[in-house]
């Protein structure tokens, strides 16, 4: 077991964990933050996204031991505007997905505010990338939806970055 | 998952001393170990955490290179304004891997390692040469529509799965690699293995070894250059085939070229008949698509892959085209 300290949507908590535990399974079934899904537990999905250090990562492919001593945000410690955008635009059908949406979503709007280039963006050596719907949709990819409310996530997000 | 015991290197010297314990695994992102772990297919007694080792730097070197630190992430390299200015090829191509998430996981070291994508190697059930050496391969005559179309053997067929890869195979990078014996690089072209009788041997790297930075050397040409990816969907897919390519025309004439396939091999595939090909001749239809034959001459196709023979040379013909229309992708 190796002790783990972690700041979990602000408040610090110590766990003691096996190394195998992944950082989902420490949220969920530990801490008992169950708003962080588990859709594919491989990587493929993104039900899982959370934010380290304002970073969105899928939380099923880190093991809890290697994020000691750092800030995780889950969908619980999330007070934002693009909650209400979602709402607006009816991003979401059963809402298993919605919560890595709007973790993934977060992150992303700071990776773009930072400059941070994608693979549909046209000239990568650019200073300033539109956030256009094209540039949504490859950005949200890792982000699955199996209802296909795609279109009300993708105007969602694209109306909290204005 | 198999339980394990876990360390936290905080130093190159503690890392390299710790990976002489027999079981022992190095772990960077975790985006590929720690999948096959769950799965079982790989099995480590002890993983060494590296994440904390102070190989995270990009840094401009003074003969006009980049050394980009092993545990560099996916996104911040390619979101390096050195490297979208001077290595455009190479941003993109990280751009196309993965998810945005997984590359904020996934190391630059780690991202060389990963293994392949091939569903037999991914399947306790099945046969495969690289996971259980011996037990045949369930790929030759099964589901290989994404099976390499160069260098395969009667053992293995599967491919190396990076992006990231076939952009520095094009750039000519180097691999540092540390142990308690010392310090050695290796060219990253030929540091990934053809499977031959042993597809279990996939890198030139020893056992005792770590990935401290990959070098990449001053390559004008490397400003005016694209990677283009072609897959069975938009996004957040592996490679059917890729494409990295640098052009630089004078005149009309091509003085230098640089390509590079992915998806094609079980390495990143340097694609130098083609090269040769395109070097000193006209920058033309043509001529690409002469160069893209020449290339895939030497293609051989699986019972389900031969599409990917005429995808590659679309492809290779479609980047050229473009880098020469459009320029490059900064």
């Amino acid at each position: 077991m190796v002790d783990v300290r972690m700041r979990v949507n602000g408040s610090i908590e110590k766990l003691d964990l096996e190394p195998r535990v992944s950082l989902l399974d420490a949220l969920r079934e530990h801490l008992g933050l169950t708003g962080t899904k588990k859709g594919c537990d491989q990587g493929a999905c993104g039900a899982c996204t959370v934010l380290v250090d304002g970073e969105r990562i899928s939380s099923c492919l880190a093991l809890a031991v290697q994020y000691a001593d750092r800030d995780i945000t889950t969908i619980e410690g999330v007070e934002d505007p693009i909650q209400q955008s979602f709402v607006r635009h009816d991003g979401f059908q059963c809402g298993y997905c919605t919560s890595g949406q709007i973790c993934s979503a977060i992150g992303m709007l700071a990776e773009h505010a930072a400059g941070a280039p994608s693979a549909v963006t046209g000239h990568l050596a650019a200073e300033q990338i539109d956030l256009t719907p094209e540039e949504i949709r490859e950005r949200m990819s890792g982000n699955l939806c199996r209802c296909g409310a795609y279109n009300g996530i993708v105007a969602a997000i694209q109306e909290s970055s204005r | 998952m198999k339980d394990f015991a876990y360390v936290s290197a905080q130093d190159v010297a503690t890392a390299v001393r710790a990976i002489a314990e027999p079981g022992a695994k190095f772990l960077g992102g975790g985006t590929n170990l720690v999948d096959l772990m769950r799965q079982n297919i790989e099995r480590p007694d002890t993983v060494i955490d590296i994440t904390r080792l102070p190989l995270d730097r990009v840094e401009e070197l003074p003969d006009g290179g980049v050394r980009i630190g092993a545990l560099v992430r996916n996104s911040h390299l390619a979101a390096h304004r050195v490297i979208r200015t001077r290595y455009p090829m190479l941003a993109q191509a990280i751009l196309t891997g993965a998810s945005g998430q997984l590359r904020n996981m996934a190391t630059v070291g780690g991202n060389v390692l990963q293994r392949t994508r091939c569903p037999y190697f991914a399947d306790l059930a099945a046969r495969c040469n690289k996971r259980e050496p011996g037990a045949g391969c369930d790929a030759i005559g099964g589901f290989n529509r994404n099976a390499a179309i160069f260098g395969a053997s009667d053992s293995c067929v599967a491919t190396h799965p990076s992006d990231m890869c076939v952009a520095l195979a094009a750039l000519d990078a180097t691999i540092e690699l540390e142990s308690v014996r010392g310090v050695r690089r290796l060219p990253l072209v030929g540091f990934h293995m053809l499977p031959g009788d042993s597809p279990q041997h996939e890198t030139a790297i020893a056992a005792d070894e770590l990935i401290t930075a990959i070098e990449l050397p001053e390559l004008p040409v490397a400003a005016r250059s694209r990677y283009r990816k072609v897959r069975d969907r938009a996004s957040y897919a592996f490679a059917l085939v890729s494409v990295a390519a640098a052009l630089e025309v004078r005149d009309g004439v091509i003085t230098e070229a640089r390509l590079a396939l992915g998806g094609v091999a079980a390495r990143p595939w340097r694609a130098h008949a083609a090269e040769r090909a395109l070097m000193g001749g006209p920058a033309t239809e043509e001529r690409f698509r002469l160069a893209a034959d020449a290339e895939l001459e030497g293609a051989v196709a699986q019972s389900q892959n031969a599409f990917k023979i005429e995808l590659a040379g679309r492809a290779i013909t479609a980047t050229l085209r473009q880098l020469q229309v459009e320029g490059s992708a900064a």
